[in-house]
């Protein structure tokens, strides 16, 4: 740096280039480093995103959001208790505690043509910024469709899998998991909805389909139910979730979402 | 006092013991011996393999420590009947490169490498001589600094359109992904990493699709910026071998090949591989000759723990099944070898300790069996890590020689959500280390005003001329 210029970080010549990408572009610099705003900026967005990963879902909180929709509404939690517990065994996250296991098997019944989740996931943040405005227009157009709709079940601790034992639990034909998405540096609050035909436990990845990014700034709620709703009509046509329903839904789900999540919630 | 006895078993199978006073500890095998000797890692534990507390993990060491280097080769953790990985360990090691340490236990082949007869040339000589396994056990015994200091004598020196790994000299990738695979959001994550002086290793795009079409005119893209320009560097499309292949097939310019690839046969092919279709990738990118200065045209990506998620690791440790990989890296001459360290999560490596123990570890093992070794110095926003935790590995691994890193705008990849090295953190390391870039690439960030005589970026460097040369696809 000159002598006589002032020791105030340089300004990025190509701050144009912003406006190309949401990526962290044309930062500028002070000598080698980072300058302060971006040093705290940054850390302003891992500190939501930490917050989110380590968020309790508020069931109280969600069971009042949810009340308009008026659907038997019934809790459960997966193996895993607590927070470290979850992050360290996503196994006991896969499945349901002993307790509610039981409870669900006393609401069996007759069984259903779907049961929807909604789980804490890697982002209660996530639950409660999106869960409710997208149900709020899932559940009506369900209805309308005339399938009939399980209990909402809320699982604590969980990831995606749980869904596959509720499902299985409650005999409905498909489940849908709402989950909260591991969250990204500028996404804390991304939900994700993953549809499993034929739920059971040992059920794989490649057998469900995956609408991702659901948020405000991502896939804004009425697309995604848009999407969610295109895949369970063809999941029923063709009795099957996953790879094969993937490729020719690939149009509607591209739409602001983030395919390449390297492992489930 | 110590003592430790062998105890024979069922073909080749031994059980393993040892003393520590008046207790007699048993060990099942030597792969459990392996694996109860790691350093703490949540990976393990999820696999259930784990040493149940200290004392068994300190034992376990002082057990391993005693077993002769020679006994890795009679001893397989995965069968070699039914693993392609381990037939190609036994079946390439060279026993002539081997010899000048085959007397040796684990322990006395630490004491070894950190001696004054392990030179850069007699590590380099010994490469084919030993196998993943021996210097996997070997990190096991070895304090981070143990790590740094042996990994820091080897120079693995590789090309294609520049020189990487020469003493001295640290590259990186600059990887400009974006959400949607849009090219001139690509374009200005690359002409921003250029300004910044990133992008010696490669330029190296993860894509969104997997769409044959997008992918080509993604390559030519690449392919246009790196000749418009000038730049001493090669464009590599992180999509899966098989793809690469079909693209080459159809005429589009392809440098690098990619494959992320395990240690095991099961989890290869959890990937969609095995070693002969890896081995179509690399002679189909071979065929091309686009190497200016090598032909080293495969770039690797590995990680602890992807074998055990896809339920492929046999019961072997987590960072064992890591150096495995290596192995299989090894068979096709790579340019570039990357561990992804913290970006699998924190059910495999929990915080900021297990993921920089995890890094030095990987870098080591790959050192020592002669690979261009660089990391991805990264994590997740559910693992007990920060940016903090990065600088230190960061700067751990500028000392131990580490062959490239990443160079992502801000740290902050869009496409994959995860958090990396930035163009910034590069010139932090270099600044502080004194490590320069690859001399090709160096000599022509220089010509083209963009760094002065020692490499550091020029305060009024003119970068804007560089849209002067780029492609219509740039044009903002």
């Amino acid at each position: 740096m000159n002598d006589d210029t002032p020791p105030v970080p340089r300004i990025d010549p190509w701050t144009m280039l912003r406006e190309l990408t949401p990526a962290r572009v044309a930062l500028g610099r002070t000598g080698a480093s980072l300058p302060t705003h971006e040093i705290l900026r940054f850390g302003h967005a891992h500190s939501l995103a930490r917050d989110a990963v380590h968020a309790t879902l508020d069931v109280q909180a969600l069971r009042r959001d949810l009340a308009v929709l008026d659907c038997d509404l019934t809790e459960v939690r997966s193996a895993a208790e607590g927070r470290t517990a979850y992050l360290r065994r996503p196994d006991l996250g896969r499945r349901l505690s002993d307790e509610s296991r039981i409870s669900l098997d006393a609401k069996r019944a007759s069984g259903s043509d779907l049961v929807i989740v909604v789980a804490d996931g890697l982002s209660a943040t996530a639950v409660h910024a999106n869960a409710a405005a997208l149900l709020d227009l899932l559940v009506p157009a369900i209805r309308r469709k005339g399938w009939s709709l399980g209990p909402i079940v809320v699982a604590t601790q969980a990831r995606v899998a749980l869904g596959d034992e509720v499902g299985a639990a409650l005999d409905a034909r498909m489940v849908l998991v709402l989950i909260g998405e591991r969250p990204g540096l500028s996404s804390p609050d991304s939900l994700g909805a993953y549809l499993t035909f034929g739920p059971k436990p040992g059920r794989r990845d490649n057998e469900r389909n995956c609408v991702s990014n659901i948020r405000g700034g991502g896939l804004v709620p009425p697309r995604a139910a848009r999407a969610i709703l295109w895949l369970i009509e063809e999941a029923f046509r063709r009795g099957e979730t996953g790879v094969a329903l993937k490729d020719e839904s690939v149009d509607i789900a591209i739409e602001g979402a983030s395919p390449h999540l390297p492992s489930l919630p | 006092m110590l003592r430790r006895a062998m105890q024979s078993g069922n073909k080749g199978n031994m059980s393993y013991r040892h003393m520590v006073g008046q207790k007699l500890w048993t060990f099942g095998d030597l792969k459990a011996l392996m694996a109860k000797a790691s350093p703490e890692r949540s990976g393990d534990g999820l696999a259930g393999i784990a040493a149940a507390n200290g004392e068994e993990r300190a034992v376990a060491r002082l057990c391993l420590a005693d077993v002769p280097l020679r006994q890795f080769l009679s001893e397989t953790f995965i069968p070699y009947e039914t693993d392609e990985v381990t037939r190609l360990i036994l079946d390439s090691h060279d026993a002539r490169a081997f010899a000048p340490v085959a007397h040796l236990t684990v322990g006395g082949f630490r004491d070894w490498l950190l001696s004054e007869a392990a030179t850069p040339l007699a590590l380099g000589r010994l490469a084919a001589g030993l196998t993943p396994e021996m210097v996997a056990a070997t990190s096991k015994i070895m304090r981070n600094q143990d790590l740094i200091l042996t990994a820091r004598k080897v120079e693995v020196v590789t090309r294609f359109r520049n020189t990487i790994g020469l003493r001295g000299t640290m590259a990186a990738r600059l990887q400009p992904n974006h959400p949607t695979d849009d090219a001139r959001g690509i374009a200005a994550s690359i002409i921003d990493g250029l300004a910044y002086g990133s992008g010696d290793a490669v330029i190296g795009v993860n894509p969104a699709s997997d769409n044959v079409a997008v992918l080509g005119d993604l390559c030519r893209l690449l392919d246009e910026v790196i000749h418009r320009l000038g730049i001493p560097t090669q464009a590599c499309i992180l999509t899966h071998v098989t793809t690469a292949t079909q693209l080459i097939e159809r005429g589009v310019p392809v440098d690098l090949v990619f494959q992320s690839i395990a240690g095991t046969e099961a989890a290869n092919m959890s990937f969609g591989v095995s070693l002969s279709i890896l081995r179509e990738g690399f002679e189909a990118a071979r065929s091309l000759k686009r190497g200016t200065l090598g032909d080293n045209v495969m770039y690797f990506e590995t990680g602890q723990g992807s074998a055990l998620s896809a339920d492929a690791h046999g019961g072997v440790d987590q960072q064992t099944c890591e150096a495995r990989a290596y192995a299989v890296a090894r068979a096709f001459e790579p340019l570039l070898v990357n561990t992804v360290v913290g970006f699998i999560g924190p059910e495999y490596l929990y915080d900021g300790k297990q993921i920089i123990r995890a890094g030095l570890e990987d870098h080591f093992c790959g050192k020592l069996l002669g690979l261009p070794l660089g990391c991805d110095i990264c994590h997740t926003n559910h693992a007990e890590a920060d940016q903090d935790d990065m600088d230190t590995l960061l700067t751990l691994l500028g000392a131990a020689g580490v062959s490239f890193i990443m160079g992502i705008p801000g740290s902050d990849d869009v496409m994959l959500n995860y958090q990396s090295t930035s163009f910034h953190d590069a010139l932090y390391v270099r600044e502080v280390l004194g490590l320069k870039r690859a001399p090709e690439f160096e000599a022509w960030l220089r010509d083209a005003g963009l760094t002065d005589a020692d490499g550091r970026l020029v305060s009024q460097a003119d970068s804007t001329k560089l849209l002067g040369a780029l492609p219509p696809a740039f044009a903002a």
